[in-house]
C-alpha cells in the first residue's frame, strides 16, 4: 500500500515537473504530509528522482539546441559552490523545523507564481483589444518589443 | 562593461539558487528560469531549456550531500523515482492539451495552500 502510495505520489510530482511547474516543490510536501516521510529524506528523494528526468529532458533540448552554455560556468559554479554549502547546513536543522521553512519557501514561490499569472493574463488581453481595434485577431502575441513594434508601425 | 554586469547578475543568482535548491532540495528551476529570462534577457523557450542544464549539476551535487548524511531509502527512493518518470512523460504529453495559464493558477494556488498547511499545523 505504502509502495503504490509513493508512486502516485511521483507521478504526481512527475506531471507537473513534465509540464515544466517545478514538480519537485509538491512532490516533498506530498511525501512529508501522505506517506509520513521525514522532511530531509523527502528532499534527498527529490533531488535524486528528479535527474534521470531531467537529464533525458536535457538531452533533447541539447539536439534541439535550445540550451545556451554560455551561462553554464557564471551560473553553475558558484551555484553548485552554495549548493553543497546548504545541503551541508540542513544537518544541523531540525526536521520539523525544515518543513516550517519549506512551509514559508512554498507560500512566497506560491504568491510569486499568481503575480506572473496575473502580470501575463492583462498582457495579453492588453494585445487582444489593441488587435481587436486593429481589427485583427492575433491573440498570441505576448513580449513587450512585438509590442513597441506594433506601435512603431502605428 | 555591460558584460561585466551580466557576469556580476549571473554569478550572485548562482549563489541564491544553489543555495536554496540545496537548502529545500527543490525550487532551483522554478527561480532560474527569471533569472535567464528576465535578468539575462534570454527567449522563453530557452530559458526552461537552459535552467535544466544549470540545475542538473547543482542538484546532482546537493544529492551526494543528503546522501552523505545519511539521507537514504531504497524503497522511498526508487518507487518515488518510478512515478516521476511516469509523471513526467505523461506531463510533457499533456503540457500541448492543457491549458497552460490554469493548470499553472491551480498548481500556484496549491503551492500556497499546502505551504499554508505546513506552516500552520
Amino acid at each position: 500500500m505504502q509502495t503504490f502510495l509513493y508512486i502516485i505520489i511521483g507521478v504526481v510530482g512527475g506531471l507537473l515537473g513534465g509540464m515544466g511547474m517545478g514538480g519537485g516543490t509538491l512532490l516533498i510536501p506530498f511525501l512529508t504530509m501522505f506517506t509520513g516521510t521525514e522532511q530531509h529524506l523527502a528532499q534527498a528523494v527529490n533531488l535524486i528522482a528528479f535527474i534521470p528526468m531531467s537529464a533525458f529532458a536535457l538531452f533533447i533540448h541539447i539536439k534541439n539546441k535550445l540550451v545556451d552554455f554560455k551561462y553554464l560556468l557564471f551560473i553553475s559554479v558558484p551555484a553548485v559552490v552554495a549548493g553543497v554549502l546548504a545541503s551541508y547546513l540542513t544537518k544541523s536543522v531540525g526536521g520539523e523545523e525544515l518543513k516550517k521553512y519549506f512551509g514559508v519557501f512554498l507560500i512566497v514561490l506560491g504568491i510569486y507564481q499568481l503575480v506572473t499569472i496575473a502580470v501575463n493574463f492583462i498582457k495579453k488581453r492588453r494585445n487582444l483589444k489593441k488587435s481587436l481595434a486593429k481589427g485583427r485577431v492575433e491573440t498570441l502575441i505576448e513580449t513587450s518589443e512585438e509590442n513597441d513594434l506594433r506601435k512603431f508601425h502605428e | 562593461m555591460e558584460k561585466i554586469t551580466k557576469k556580476i547578475i549571473a554569478a550572485a543568482g548562482g549563489l541564491f539558487i544553489g543555495f536554496i535548491n540545496g537548502f529545500f532540495g527543490s525550487g532551483g528551476g522554478m527561480l532560474c528560469v527569471p533569472l535567464l529570462e528576465k535578468a539575462l534577457k534570454e527567449e522563453t523557450k530557452r530559458a526552461h531549456a537552459t535552467a535544466i542544464l544549470v540545475i542538473l549539476p547543482i542538484s546532482i551535487a546537493s544529492a551526494v550531500m543528503y546522501l552523505l548524511g545519511g539521507y537514504w531509502d531504497t524503497g522511498v527512493v526508487l518507487t518515488a523515482s518510478l512515478g516521476v518518470v511516469l509523471g513526467g512523460i505523461g506531463g510533457a504529453l499533456l503540457l500541448k492539451i492543457l491549458p497552460s495559464e490554469i493548470v499553472g493558477l491551480i498548481f500556484a494556488l496549491m503551492m500556497v495552500g499546502v505551504g499554508i498547511k505546513l506552516v500552520a499545523f
